[in-house]
């Protein structure tokens, strides 16, 4: 985990300006091939913000973001997810009208070698994609515990499948980063723990590297091998789960400036 | 072999077995001219439907202007039979290239707009086109485009219809399809899966504009004359009520509507003011007691008998 | 000279075809404002205002100006009626339901008004205003002051209620957000119903005008009013009523300026090729702010 490591992901100097109003400045931030990164932050800090730079929904206004040492600034949502970065959304995006298998189905496009022609003439390298897609979607649904929904409409799944399947999709994507927005959130404690059970069991499975956005503490602190503490779009604090509970700054950003003293 | 292909195998038998009925009723003289024409004219809608359903369906892109394609097809097709002579085979893919390089030029920049923005914007394209072609001298401007040859007939429109069907519903079982469905569903969502949202509203586009190109082309040269009025907005909107009552996302729902809105055009052909004042009331009852339209997300092969034909004999 | 000439010509015969555009545009905005619903069926509102103003004046025999008002209320009756009966069923439908039941209701209108006075045009009765005078060589018909008069009094009155009036307020705090009106205690059915009440009215006298302008009336004269007016309203920037009013008269400007320098035939492209470049240009119109999708 040393910084002489070369980063899978870094940021240099990102500021996001919204109409005047400074979202993100000067945000640098690293992590490595199969780390598991945190960021926290009290509402309104900036971290879908961030998402959303390093996903390319917005275009930082200054800085810049590498993904294995090449700039990915500028370029459009869909070619940053074929270069390896997955996401899921706070406020749930699944394809709601749509299967729960083909919700993940749909998450292996880019993986897709099949051409229109043999789309429509259905030859034989189609058949054989779409076997593979079949067969590896059931597999990644059974992971996450959804596979006896597989046929069943997307929005009717309960929040907790929701939130799950949204990471199914992201990783039917085959990522090497992936960006989880507070796969905890309207979670119970039963429910949150099994999901910190899982996430740590794909990152070892996948060889991924996770960044997470939570609010939950317990697992922040349970799973994150680094912390970056963010307030009004400024870096207050990074390190170890440790260090960041015992940070003064930490816990007058969170509880208010007479619990410091 | 294949149990989808086997399925498309059936599917195949299934068409030809139609096929094999109604033109054994035409030879036979059982149907007579008048239902002749209108079977003809329901394959050539059932190619419009489900090329529309493609972009306001499966992609969720709510276009108005279908008929501007058609009326693309069916000028470039007359003009390659009647001025070059050319078969019609030949004057029905020109067409098609004309109207989905059209197409393509018109998607490109229009489907950055959304919902009822686009749907506006498509139906002043189509009028667009209509105006141009009136203006057009060398197609007969607007008295229409005289002495084309009679070179369609039943069978002609009926594989033609059979080949579009099959291009489609295989493009939308697809990973192609899938990522038009994706865009319908959650366009954020989709760009988040890595799927390119504009090439994929462009290419849905296009392939629904070729199409109503094909569609031109065979309705052309079912008639002597062709008129710019022909394919006015009020033809765009009757391709859009035969999606929208079979249902937007359904192949199946698309040839139910073309036959359903075919028929009662047909039947009350003598009270013209009737059949729109009905299609007006249909239209309005159907959103508030049926909005996903006949079949929904639906095909015929979803429901219970048919899975069962196509499944149980595989084995 | 002679260019010259014809060209202020024009622009008084498009200023006159854009206060028409302008009176449909602002019903457009208003309900889109409001309820975000292209009201597909304006244009047919219109199209009855100037058959009601027509039997006013030939069978009950009314002058031109009570003939206007009695068409301005009836239809605002309709407009009423069509909001309650076919959208607000649909409040919290997909919007593209919205849409369809809105065509729907157009082709009603359309065809039922084809069944019921059929489809031959009617020719609008004279109504004492076929005089037209010389300013510095121009000439004004009496149709065309009548209708610079009256779009003037309307848009005063509209801009008096929206702004002044309790109402007014309800219909401004609503198209900003429906929800939070409600919350503060707006009765927001009632305040979309008299935004149809009122945009209604605006296309009754629209209709009565181009009535008297053109002296023919149809069922399908609606048709493609109604498609310029929301033209209009994009280009001013949909949602907000100056917009409408400027973009009503810049299109008429425009489209009397290609009728009269290229073809008429090429009157209606027109249209739709403005539409086009506002929509890729500033599809928030010339009046509008940009808006963006929050991820």
């Amino acid at each position: 985990m040393s910084e002489s490591k070369k980063p899978l992901l870094k940021t240099e100097d990102v500021s996001e300006v919204f109409g005047g109003l400074k979202a993100v400045s000067d945000f640098n931030f690293y992590i490595n091939k199969g780390e598991l990164v945190g960021l926290i932050g009290p509402n309104g800090a900036g971290k879908t913000t961030i998402f959303n730079l390093m996903t390319g929904v917005y275009v930082p206004t200054t800085g810049e973001i590498l993904l294995d040492g090449e700039s990915i600034v500028g370029l459009k949502p869909y070619q940053i997810t074929q270069r390896g970065i997955a996401r899921t959304f706070q406020n749930i995006r699944l394809f709601s009208e749509l299967s729960v298998l083909d919700n993940v189905k749909i998450a292996y496009h880019c993986h897709v070698k099949y051409g229109l022609l043999e789309t429509v003439f259905r030859m034989g390298r189609y058949f054989d994609e779409e076997n593979e897609i079949e067969q590896e979607s059931l597999k990644l649904l059974k992971i996450f515990k959804l596979d006896e929904h597989a046929y069943e409409v997307a929005k009717n799944l309960p929040y907790g499948a929701q939130r799950r399947l949204e990471i199914a999709r992201a990783l039917a994507a085959k990522p090497k980063l992936l960006l989880l927005d507070e796969p905890a959130a309207g979670m119970n404690p039963q429910e949150t723990h099994e999901l910190m059970e899982m996430i740590r069991w794909i990152r070892k499975q996948f060889g991924l590297t996770v960044l997470l956005i939570e609010h939950d503490m317990s697992l922040v602190m349970g799973i994150c091998e680094r912390i970056y503490v963010l307030e009004y779009g400024i870096i207050i604090a990074t390190g170890t789960p440790t260090e960041i509970q015992n940070n003064p700054e930490v816990i007058r950003a969170y509880l208010g400036e007479e619990a410091v003293n | 072999m294949n149990a989808v292909r086997k399925r498309d195998l059936k599917m195949l038998i299934f068409g030809l077995l139609v096929y094999g009925v109604l033109q054994g009723l035409i030879s036979g003289g059982v149907i007579g001219s008048f239902w002749q024409l209108n079977i003809i004219l329901i394959c050539v809608n059932v190619i419009m439907a489900v090329s529309l359903n493609l972009i306001n369906g499966y992609t969720g892109q709510f276009s108005l202007g279908h008929a501007g394609f058609m009326a693309v097809g069916a000028y470039v097709g007359v003009v390659a039979t009647t001025n070059f002579h050319l078969p019609l085979i030949a004057a029905l893919i020109l067409g098609a290239i004309c109207a989905g390089a059209l197409g393509f030029l018109i998607g490109l920049p229009t489907l950055r707009l959304r919902g009822d923005y686009l749907a506006i914007a498509t139906l002043g394209l189509g009028e667009i086109i209509r105006i141009v072609i009136m203006n057009i001298e060398y197609v007969g401007g607007a008295a229409g485009f005289k002495g084309i040859q009679h070179l369609t007939n039943f069978t002609w429109v009926y594989f033609v219809m059979l080949v579009t069907l099959f291009f489609i519903k295989n493009f939308v079982n697809s990973s192609h399809g899938r990522a038009c469905i994706a865009v319908r569903e959650n366009e954020i969502a989709a760009e988040a899966m890595g799927v390119n949202t504009t090439r994929y509203k462009v290419m849905a586009f296009t392939i629904g504009a070729a199409f109503a190109g094909v569609a031109g082309g065979l309705f052309a040269h079912q008639f002597y004359l062709i008129s710019p009025n022909s394919f006015n907005f009020l033809a765009s909107f009757n391709y859009l009520i035969m999606v929208v009552l079979g249902g937007m996302g359904s192949i199946t729902g698309s040839i139910a509507g073309a036959f359903v809105v075919t028929f009662i055009s047909a039947a009350l052909a003598s009270f013209p003011e009737m059949r729109m004042i009905i299609y007006a009331l249909a239209l309005i009852l159907l959103m508030f007691y049926r909005p996903q339209g006949l079949f929904g997300y639906m095909e015929v092969t979803n429901f219970a008998p048919f899975k069962k034909f196509l499944v149980n004999s595989e084995k | 000279m002679d260019f010259f000439h014809q060209f202020v010509q024009q622009l008084i015969n498009g200023i006159s075809l854009g206060s028409i555009y302008a009176l449909i545009a602002l019903g457009y905005t208003m309900i889109y404002g409001i309820i975000k619903l292209i009201n597909f069926a304006h244009g047919d509102v219109y199209m009855f205002g100037a058959y009601v103003g027509f039997f006013a004046i030939t069978f009950a025999g009314l002058p031109i100006f009570p003939a206007l008002l009695i068409s301005m209320a009836i239809t605002a009756v309709l407009g009423m009626l069509i909001e309650r009966l076919a959208y607000k069923p649909l409040r919290h439908a997909p919007r593209i339901s919205l849409l369809i039941t809105a065509i729907g209701v157009s082709f009603f209108l359309e065809y039922a008004g084809m069944y019921f006075v059929t489809p031959t045009p009617r020719t609008f009765p004279d109504t004492g205003l076929n005089f037209s005078f010389n300013v510095a060589g121009f000439v004004i018909n009496g149709q065309q002051l009548m209708i610079f008069g009256i779009t003037i009094i309307l848009m005063a009155l509209l801009t008096y209620i929206v702004q002044k009036t309790k109402l007014g307020k309800a219909m401004r705090a609503a198209s900003f957000d429906t929800e939070t009106a409600q919350l503060m205690g707006i009765d927001s059915d009632r305040v979309i119903s008299m935004t149809f009440c009122i945009g209604s009215a605006l296309a009754a006298a629209a209709g009565v005008l181009v009535g008297v302008y053109y002296n023919t009336i149809d069922p399908l004269m609606g048709i493609m009013p109604g498609l310029k007016a929301f033209v209009a309203a994009v280009l001013g920037g949909i949602g907000i009523l100056p917009g409408a009013v400027v973009g009503g008269i810049i299109l008429g400007v425009i489209e009397a300026l290609v009728a009269g320098f290229i073809s008429s035939t090429f009157r209606d492209a027109a249209a739709f090729a403005i539409l086009i470049l506002v929509l890729l240009i500033k599809p928030s119109g010339l009046f509008g702010k940009n808006t963006n999708e929050k991820v």
